[in-house]
């Protein structure tokens, strides 16, 4: 059970002053030169965030992000926003003490997969239990892309990289598990190339109060090009990607030949709908509270990308720590007045 | 101490004395409630207005073995009627409540010293547990002693008889028998403590008559038995005028916090991972909500001063409190604090080190951390308070620094400063100093154009603009990675890099900081002491007495260690010889010599315990006489009695 502090259920941007000026992709823009290399999926991102923001219709002043370190960090240069390029791994730590004391913006938090998942994992995973009202977008190459090419904490087991010549031993996370795990409120996966997919997520993770976990699969061309194609490639993706759309049977396949099934205990798989009866696959619902369900679903999808679930697979109402921790200062602000003399004088004095 | 003795008005048995100065130290099992009695002790004495100074010495485990030396806890305190700089060197009073605390504790107590033995504790098995083949109380061991043995669980048990409590809860409230009787023999004034207890178990009304029937008993045991011949009282001590009340070290800083956000009209954001000895801080001002105060307790150390600098980026006095081990984690966000040029206040409750070392003992070993402890050239201003009530200014001259200059500052406090307490004159919030600040509101572009660019600096104090998220027109990037000069772009080039490092360096380089003050009563003094921190006290009372002798000794203090002030170089020239106390192995001394090419005499000890007074006066007194060879550390402890 979610606990309420009986606040109001307010959309992530309710604080966020708006404007009636147009804005344009453009005008989130920064003057500097990107500098990833060509053909990175990066690129994808920043021009699909550039495109959606003006449809926030936000003051831009009022939007910030915070980075960490590593090819996708440098996110906050390329936009006309206010931005953070911080240090390895704390993004989170960082723009959580900026969304704590300034409910008037709109904060995400761009990372990576080494940056969330490796030298920053406990700092994700304590803002998403926090549910700290940011959005986070975890740009995952399965690849240690700044420093050339190690492998990273969603690399697959065997990887020859530069720092395992004989294959990698690492188990490799599920990110969108590990959120799930760590009761995210909003659990959501796109892919770099898919637009509209990608812009859809973003808009319901911006309106969503709390922390908007997103998963956004993304091409390395240099140093792990090609980690995605087969989800990439038109018949394969029919085939594999499993969209997850609210109120609808989860099916999948070129004619929707294949759906999503109970399985076991509190388990999900995939099964054709010829056989199980379209009655028996589940019909989506990511407000369910308890995250066994949507942990099922991101079982559903593994290391081999042979089925992917895309879209947002949980998006449960709980109260955000920020909301609880501006509550307390306004509910003792209203109790007892601010008498700093009277606080340095205390109950217990004497005179000389 | 000076000692006056006559007939006791009241009953005719017990003679007064009168006393100028007193240490008591109550030692006792971990689980004695040590800590609270001396906390109480000294309550009464600041009621009664006596100056006061007290050091808490306890364990680093919650509950060691029981009846073990390492489960002794003790609690000392000076009181005294006058002005007084230390905790006291060696209590004149122990009372030991088992035989690890006489075991661990006797050593100190100076021949003719008074001891207070709870005797039903002394039975074999505890006494064997520590070593004692014999009791101490029967071989003759404790002769050179004043011994008063008291069977203090059996006459708090019958004290309690009727309260319907059992045996053992009864026998847990013995050490306020000990408060009662130690409060009956210094004439202290006893309604705070009742009071105290009224409130303190207000839910467990049986708890708290059984404590108040301890307490009572105590002090009856003392006015009706003929066991003590003596009761002493020690006037209140003419300070300067005022309202004073009692404060620790950590409470100051928290106050001295809120008062910053007050005085700066701006949020305080607290992030903070829970440490000793830094974590009353983190409970001090989460209780203070009300004056804007937001307290995160993070995930750990690094995400702690994250929220801090986070705060800070967003327009909030953000703090975060922590020590030395905690330190080693924030570096790298401290070396971001100092690249992207926020406020940001870094408390440092040093302890004893390297790595856990002595979590509840004292050190000022972080110096050289606080100072260079980053990648790259990252320099960062450092203050450090000299007392607990101290504490308080420090913090908000710390705020003033951190804002007047974008900077990251240091402020070092230790366990001695953070548990210790003293009587603190209460300040008037009008003579506070303002810290409101201005935010950006223009773009200030050096080119003309509408944008704004982050990295232009005040030409006074080469501060750069604080422009916050939210202001129209001032979007802009920063972060850990090199800005090209005002513009604040990301920059490679060679130039513009070294250019940066010295403006960074000559931002904190030209810290404006008060001149050292030298107390040298006569003038005609060719020895300087200077210390940093928490040995202010001894090093003052150590030369009290040096002057007291007829020797000539002047006293400088730093509080500024980063910049160090203007006039420090000057003085260090002044003087035929420099001796500076440091708990480490002389890591101010360094900085010194390397900075002043100054012949400093460093003393060191590194003991997790405050210098002694004695201690310190016989290594001035020996350099005075110049009898003192070079390089000698450690010094023979001093037993005779001498005042501060």
């Amino acid at each position: 059970m979610s606990t309420h502090l009986g606040l109001p259920d307010l959309g992530g941007l309710a604080d966020v002053p708006t404007t009636d000026a147009p804005q344009k992709a453009k005008d989130y823009k920064s003057d500097q030169e990107v500098r990833w290399c060509p053909g990175c999926g990066d690129y994808i991102v920043l021009n699909t965030m550039q495109s959606f923001l003006p449809t926030l219709g936000l003051k831009p002043e009022n939007i910030v992000f915070v980075s960490g370190i590593g090819c996708s960090s440098r996110f906050p240069y390329y936009m006309n926003t206010y931005g953070m390029h911080s240090i390895h791994g704390r993004a989170p730590a960082i723009a959580t003490g900026l969304a704590v004391s300034r409910p008037d913006l709109s904060v995400w938090v761009v990372t990576g997969d080494g940056d969330a998942l490796s030298i920053g994992g406990n700092h994700l995973i304590h803002a998403l239990r926090r549910n700290v009202n940011l959005k986070i977008l975890l740009f995952n190459n399965r690849i240690y892309g700044l420093t050339k090419g190690q492998y990273s904490p969603t690399s697959e087991e065997g990887k020859r990289t530069k720092s395992t010549p004989m294959g990698s031993l690492d188990h490799p996370f599920n990110p969108l598990s590990l959120a799930i795990g760590a009761e995210a409120s909003f659990v959501a996966r796109a892919l770099d190339s898919d637009k509209k997919g990608l812009t859809e997520v973003l808009t319901a993770a911006a309106q969503h109060r709390g922390s908007a976990f997103v998963e956004i699969y993304q091409n390395c061309p240099i140093f792990n090009d090609g980690a995605f194609d087969v989800i990439k490639d038109k018949d394969e993706a029919a085939r594999r990607l499993i969209p997850l759309r609210p109120g609808e049977p989860i099916t999948f396949g070129p004619e929707e030949e294949y759906g999503v099934v109970r399985s076991g205990f509190a388990g999900l798989e995939t099964a054709k709908v010829s056989e199980v009866g379209l009655d028996n696959v589940v019909v989506h619902d990511p407000t369910i509270t308890d995250p066994a369900y949507a942990f099922a679903l991101s079982r559903i999808g593994g290391q081999d990308l042979e089925h992917t679930p895309t879209g947002i697979l949980r998006q449960v109402s709980r109260t955000t720590y920020d909301d609880a921790a501006r509550a307390q200062v306004a509910q003792a602000k209203q109790a007892k007045p601010a008498d700093l003399q009277g606080l340095l004088t205390g109950n217990d004095t004497w005179t000389v | 101490m000076t000692r006056e003795t006559m007939a006791s008005p009241a009953n005719g048995k017990t003679e007064v004395t009168k006393l100028d100065r007193v240490v008591i130290r109550f030692a006792g099992d971990s689980g004695d409630g040590m800590q609270l009695t001396g906390d109480r002790f000294t309550s009464e004495a600041a009621a009664f207005g006596n100056d006061l100074a007290t050091l808490p010495n306890f364990p680093a485990e919650i509950r060691a073995p029981q009846g073990t030396i390492p489960g002794v806890s003790s609690f000392q305190v000076h009181f005294a009627d006058y002005d007084i700089l230390t905790p006291g060197d060696r209590p004149d009073v122990l009372v030991v409540m088992n035989p690890a605390a006489l075991k661990s504790n006797l050593a100190d107590v100076p021949r003719g010293g008074i001891l207070i033995v709870n005797t039903d504790e002394f039975s074999k098995r505890n006494l064997t547990k520590v070593g004692y083949e014999q009791s101490p109380l029967e071989d003759g061991s404790l002769e050179p002693y004043q011994v008063y043995e008291v069977a203090m669980s059996t006459l708090t048990q019958g004290a309690l008889a009727d309260t319907g409590l059992g045996k053992k809860d009864a026998a847990r409230c013995k050490n306020m028998f000990a408060l009662g009787l130690l409060s009956w023999m210094y004439h202290r004034p006893t309604e705070g403590t009742e009071r105290f207890l009224t409130e303190k178990f207000a839910a467990k009304p049986q708890i708290a008559e059984a404590n108040l029937l301890a307490f009572r008993a105590g002090w009856n045991y003392g006015e009706t038995t003929e066991a003590f011949a003596n009761t002493y009282e020690v006037a209140p001590a003419k300070l300067p005028q005022g309202t004073y009340r009692q404060i620790t070290g950590n409470q100051a800083l928290s106050y001295g916090i809120v008062a910053a956000g007050q005085q700066s009209k701006l949020p305080v954001v607290l992030g903070s991972y829970p440490i000793t000895p830094a974590s009353d801080i983190l409970h001090e001002l989460s209780k203070h909500k009300n004056f804007n105060v937001t307290t995160i307790q993070a995930e750990d150390e690094i995400a702690g001063i994250g929220a801090g600098l986070g705060a800070a980026y967003g327009g909030s006095l953000g703090v975060t409190s922590t020590s030395g081990p905690g330190v080693a984690l924030k570096s790298e966000t401290i070396g971001l604090a100092v690249m992207t040029e926020l406020p940001l206040l870094v408390i440092d409750v040093q302890r004893g080190g390297p790595s856990t070392g002595l979590p509840t003992k004292t050190e000022q070993a972080d110096l050289l951390q606080a100072m260079f402890g980053r990648n790259g050239e990252s320099p960062v201003p450092i203050v450090a308070p000299c007392s607990p009530g101290d504490c308080f200014d420090i913090a908000l001259e710390a705020a003033r620094i951190a804002l007047t200059y974008r900077t990251p500052v240091m402020l070092l406090s230790d366990g001695a400063i953070a548990n210790g307490s003293e009587p603190w004159l209460v300040p008037d919030v009008a003579d506070l100093p303002d810290l409101s600040v201005e935010f950006a509101a223009e773009p200030n572009a050096m080119d003309g154009s509408d944008e704004h660019w982050p990295y232009v600096r005040n030409t006074d104090t080469l501060a750069r603009e604080w422009a916050l998220p939210g202001t129209p027109g001032l979007q802009h990037r920063i972060g850990g990675l090199e800005k090209a000069d005002n513009q604040g772009h990301i920059s490679y080039d060679p130039d513009n890099h070294d250019r940066m490092v010295r403006l960074r360096q000559a931002k904190i380089d030209g810290i404006t900081v008060p001149d050292v003050t030298v107390d040298d009563p006569t003038g005609n003094a060719r020895v300087l002491a200077l210390g940093w921190g928490s040995s202010f006290g001894p090093i003052g009372a150590a030369c009290r007495r040096v002057r007291k002798s007829g020797m000539e000794i002047a006293q400088a203090h730093l509080r500024h260690l980063n910049p160090l002030p203007a006039n420090l170089g000057r003085i260090l020239e002044e003087y035929d010889t420099v001796v500076l106390p440091e708990m480490n192995m002389g890591q101010l001394a360094m900085v010194l010599r390397s900075r002043y090419l100054a012949d400093i005499r460093s003393y060191t000890k590194v003991a997790g315990l405050p210098f002694r007074a004695a201690e310190l006066a016989e290594v001035f007194t020996d350099i005075i006489n110049d009898t003192r060879p070079e390089g000698s550390g450690e010094t023979d402890h001093v037993l005779t009695e001498a005042t501060e």
